[in-house]
């Protein structure tokens, strides 16, 4: 493809592509703040981690920024709730889900007042806050990676503090087409984005920090240029990087910017270097600056079946379907609803579903027909637009004959489906579609082989169990036979060494002896009438004196 | 509201596109090849195209498949057109459709058709019947400009029905310049007098030399549009160059020098438009050129020591037997998998 721009600061990566950018549709109307809908769905767990437990009851009178739900567990990150009202009820509501599940969601009805919540004293607004305070704010702030992977952000910075962290990237580019979200943020609040990055300057310690932003966002650049300018932030730059998808995801945009390659299976920080995205940085201003948990950001309503496209700051829970009522509402007969962009995002079946945190855009496609996919002639496109440089046809070959094992060899595990391969295909293979296929095999094989070991191991173990009991008893059995045997056999040998030392007829003579001995001894065995004291003598001499006279009557 | 995965965007390019393109590319050369050998090769092109998808379609019906999305790919036609533009002028319609049949059904379908075939379906039909039948293979016929003689479309047609006998043939017919140097190296004459044969042009055959120029003109269309990259041809020619070269530095008077290597036989149709074929060429950049290369240099050594005038067709296919193992071997470095020690 093109080459990139001669920008020496930069170091290309594989593959990529140049697509059609669609990123005016949206910013042609400023910023605009969406209005309360007349329910709000909120999701009690929008981040990657364990699942969130609910901390209020059906019923319950919420206020703005109230806990909804949370975790204790380590990666996990609480849901609050974004204006005041009544929890109506708790239940299963269709969510953003590729196969259209659904999920517990809060329904809150508004009660319009937005009442504030108020939090202890010292929770948030305070001098001197340690990096220790800031952490436990950002956990408690509900503050997850806004880039799309909603990764809990105070989970990946412990991570990232137990390591010394080099450089800190902060992700602008936002390379998908159509998503305009961080672009207008930049534009309209770039000064709270380099106060966000700030604070994790504060908690990082980085050598450099260095923000990357694709170079069809001039006014996004220029404006978060100025703000650099007046603030006092050290050894931070802003960093222009060439418009080609997907310099947006993490590795791509680490090699850009630092010409090092994070390793495969490995995590940034792991060679020093921390990345977040802009819309985080400035969800973490909004929590530590004005007590404001994660309970808006700003979403893109775009494409070419809306009227009246642009960007809202929209509160977490809102339908979908009052965002598209915002922008004026469908302009096409069939829509095809995507949360998110055209390379990445999933497809809704419904516009019931609800804004979370990781809703970037709201795309709104023309009814399409897949084309007709014919046959793969290995033409070797996919592998020459692959941004992790594998072999997408050997890929493709191998999920579809399942030989997964090969699909591993041929790192398979390495596909960020980004979707460039099926972007470029003339054969219209929808090519990552087959190797999620492949990736849910082998986990599920995974997660089988996992099951049939432990349980294997587990009746292995017992069995290995019950054979020692099995093998103790025998022992224990044995050492008392050969005791048994062993006292047998001293008994025999004392025997037979008296026998040896004395003569036979000796011997005989003496068992004769022995024997009468024991006869006399019973004969005079004693009785309990032996050995009795006088007193007792003559009590019992009387009773049969008296035993006697009885009989002599009796006769 | 239909649900479908991620990417939403619909690829600009198509399959049948790229099939389309190498039509196109194909027609300089090919009218070229018309202007100095005559209409003869119309008939073959008629033959072997029709006869190409009859064959494809009988296979599709017997295979229970739908005729219109595989027969409306264009890529019958191809095979058809390269398999014309490979045998002899004029030759027997039971010969084109023997070839041609071979090609469709045992090259292409018996192996489960378009993008299953690991063998160039052209190529296959095309050495079945050049080692079946190699005195019609080996029967051509003159350029125009040196026979000074030409046939009517009309005798063209009936020299391939068979109703007209090749009484005169010897006038118009004569081996093509790579078999009369292979014929007269093997009677020891020296290269300068080979080349006192009228058959011998400029650089290389007469008309053949020109034909050759058409074909690399059709490649740089197809390397514009981006329906072929420039690592096979360009490596296919490198490596016929330093093989011809290496046996023409080391003895000149018995080898012909590279630039008749380059413009002779199927050398340029071979490098762009069928060691190219995407279906049995290798896929990774680095197998694309060791595939081309291995080509290349296996020309050369057929020419030089082979039984056959030309190789194109046997190196081709044996470089597609190569292919799967070229492929294992020159996967590229994956993203984050052993990357260099740079820090």
């Amino acid at each position: 493809m093109t080459q990139m721009s001669n920008n020496p600061s930069v170091f290309r990566f594989h593959g990529g592509l140049h697509l059609d950018d669609h990123k005016a549709e949206s910013l042609t109307r400023p910023l605009q703040t969406a209005s309360l809908p007349a329910e709000l769905i909120i999701r009690i767990s929008q981040h990657i981690g364990e699942p969130n437990i609910a901390a209020v009851k059906v019923g319950d009178q919420v206020a703005r920024g109230q806990l909804l739900a949370e975790s204790s567990e380590l990666v996990s990150a609480p849901v609050h709730a974004p204006t005041s009202g009544i929890i109506r009820a708790i239940e299963e509501r269709p969510i953003a889900h590729p196969s259209g599940n659904s999920a517990p969601c809060f329904i809150l009805i508004p009660d319009g007042k937005d009442t504030q919540y108020v939090y202890d004293q010292g929770w948030c607004n305070t001098h001197d806050l340690q990096p220790s305070d800031l952490l436990r704010l950002i956990r408690s702030a509900g503050i997850v990676g806004l880039g799309g992977a909603t990764f809990p952000t105070e989970a990946k910075l412990s991570r990232a503090r137990l390591q010394p962290i080099k450089t800190l990237i902060i992700n602008g580019a936002e390379c998908e087409p159509y998503i305009t979200c961080d672009d207008i943020l930049m534009q309209t609040h770039a000064t709270d984005v380099l106060r966000g990055v700030q604070l994790l300057q504060l908690m990082l310690q980085p050598e450099q920090t260095l923000i990357g932003i694709e170079d069809n966002k001039p006014l996004a650049i220029k404006a978060m240029q100025q703000a650099l300018e007046a603030s006092q932030l050290g050894a931070t730059s802003i960093k222009s990087i060439p418009t080609l998808y997907p310099s947006g995801g993490e590795k791509q945009l680490i090699k850009l910017l630092t010409g090092h390659e994070v390793h495969s299976r490995q995590l940034s920080f792991e060679i020093g270097v921390f990345c977040q995205n802009v819309g985080t940085c400035y969800a973490i201003t909004q929590a530590v600056d004005r007590c404001q948990p994660l309970t808006s950001r700003i979403v893109t309503v775009t494409g070419p079946g809306i009227k009246n496209p642009g960007n809202w700051v929209t509160r977490l829970g809102t339908p979908i379907s009052h965002l598209i009522e915002l922008a004026g509402g469908y302009s096409v007969q069939q829509p095809k609803l995507v949360m998110g962009g055209p390379m990445m995002g999933l497809n809704l079946s419904t516009d019931q579903v609800p804004v979370v945190k990781a809703t970037n855009t709201i795309l709104i496609l023309d009814h399409l027909d897949q084309p007709q996919t014919q046959e793969c002639v290995r033409c070797g496109q996919c592998a020459e637009v692959c941004p992790a440089q594998l072999l997408p046809q050997q890929l493709y070959w191998y999920s579809k004959t399942r030989q997964f094992e090969l699909t591993e060899q041929y790192h398979l595990f390495d596909c960020i489906e980004c979707g460039c391969c099926a972007a470029v295909c003339p054969s219209h293979i929808p090519l990552v579609q087959h190797y999620r296929f492949a990736k849910s095999e082998i986990w599920e094989q995974r997660r089988k082989t996992y099951n049939s070991d432990r349980s294997r191991k587990r009746h292995e173990f017992r069995e290995a169990r019950l054979l020692k009991l099995k093998q103790q008893d025998e022992e224990k059995r044995r050492l008392k036979r050969e005791a048994l045997a062993a006292k047998a056999a001293e008994e025999q040998k004392a025997k037979a060494a008296d026998t040896s030392s004395t003569p036979s007829v000796d011997a005989v003579q003496a068992a004769l002896e022995r024997v009468k001995a024991r006869k006399k001894a019973q004969q005079v065995e004693p009785q309990n009438t032996s050995n009795l004291t006088p007193e007792q003598q003559r009590q019992i001499d009387e009773a049969n004196s008296r035993r006697q006279k009885i009989n002599q009557d009796k006769s | 509201m239909s649900v479908i995965s991620s990417p939403y965007i619909s690829p600009s390019a198509s399959t049948n596109r790229m099939m389309l393109n190498v039509l196109i590319a194909l027609v300089p050369g090919t009218l070229a090849y018309i202007w100095y050998f005559g209409y003869g090769l119309i008939i073959n092109l008629i033959v072997a195209i029709s006869f190409a998808i009859l064959f494809e379609a009988g296979v599709l019906l017997l295979r229970k498949k739908p005729l219109m999305p595989y027969l409306s790919d264009y890529s019958a036609i191809v095979t058809g057109w390269l398999f014309a533009l490979c045998i002899p002028m004029h030759s027997p319609w039971w010969l084109i459709v023997t070839g041609i049949g071979f090609a469709m059904i045992a090259g292409k379908h018996l192996y489960g058709g378009l993008g299953f075939n690991p063998f160039n379906p052209a190529m296959v039909g095309y050495v079945v019947i050049l080692i079946s039948f190699p005195k019609d293979m080996t029967t051509w016929f003159l350029p125009m400009q040196v026979s000074s003689d030409s046939l009517s479309l009309m005798e063209s047609l009936s020299f391939t029905l068979g109703l007209l006998e090749p009484q005169h043939w010897d006038a118009l017919t004569s081996a093509t310049p790579l078999d009369q140097y292979k014929t007269g190296l093997g009677m020891n004459l020296m290269i300068s007098e080979i080349r006192q044969s009228p058959v011998f042009g400029d650089f290389a055959g007469v008309g053949w030399e020109w034909i050759a120029n058409w074909w690399f003109l059709g490649g740089v269309f197809l390397l514009y549009s981006k329906t072929i990259r420039w690592h096979i041809p360009l490596a296919m020619i490198s490596g016929l160059l330093l093989f011809s070269l290496i046996f023409y530095v080391v003895d000149p008077d018995s080898v012909a020098s590279p630039g008749f290597h380059l413009f002779s036989g199927g050398l340029m149709l071979g490098a762009f438009f069928i060691a190219t074929d995407p279906v049995t060429s290798a896929t990774t950049i680095k197998g694309r050129l060791l595939y081309g290369f291995l080509i290349g240099a296996l020309v050369i050594v057929i020419r030089r020591w082979g039984g056959y005038p030309d190789g194109v067709a046997f190196a081709v296919l044996l470089a597609n037997m190569a292919v799967p193992l070229i492929d294992y071997y020159t996967q590229p470095r994956v993203f984050g998998v052993n990357p260099p020690q740079d820090h």
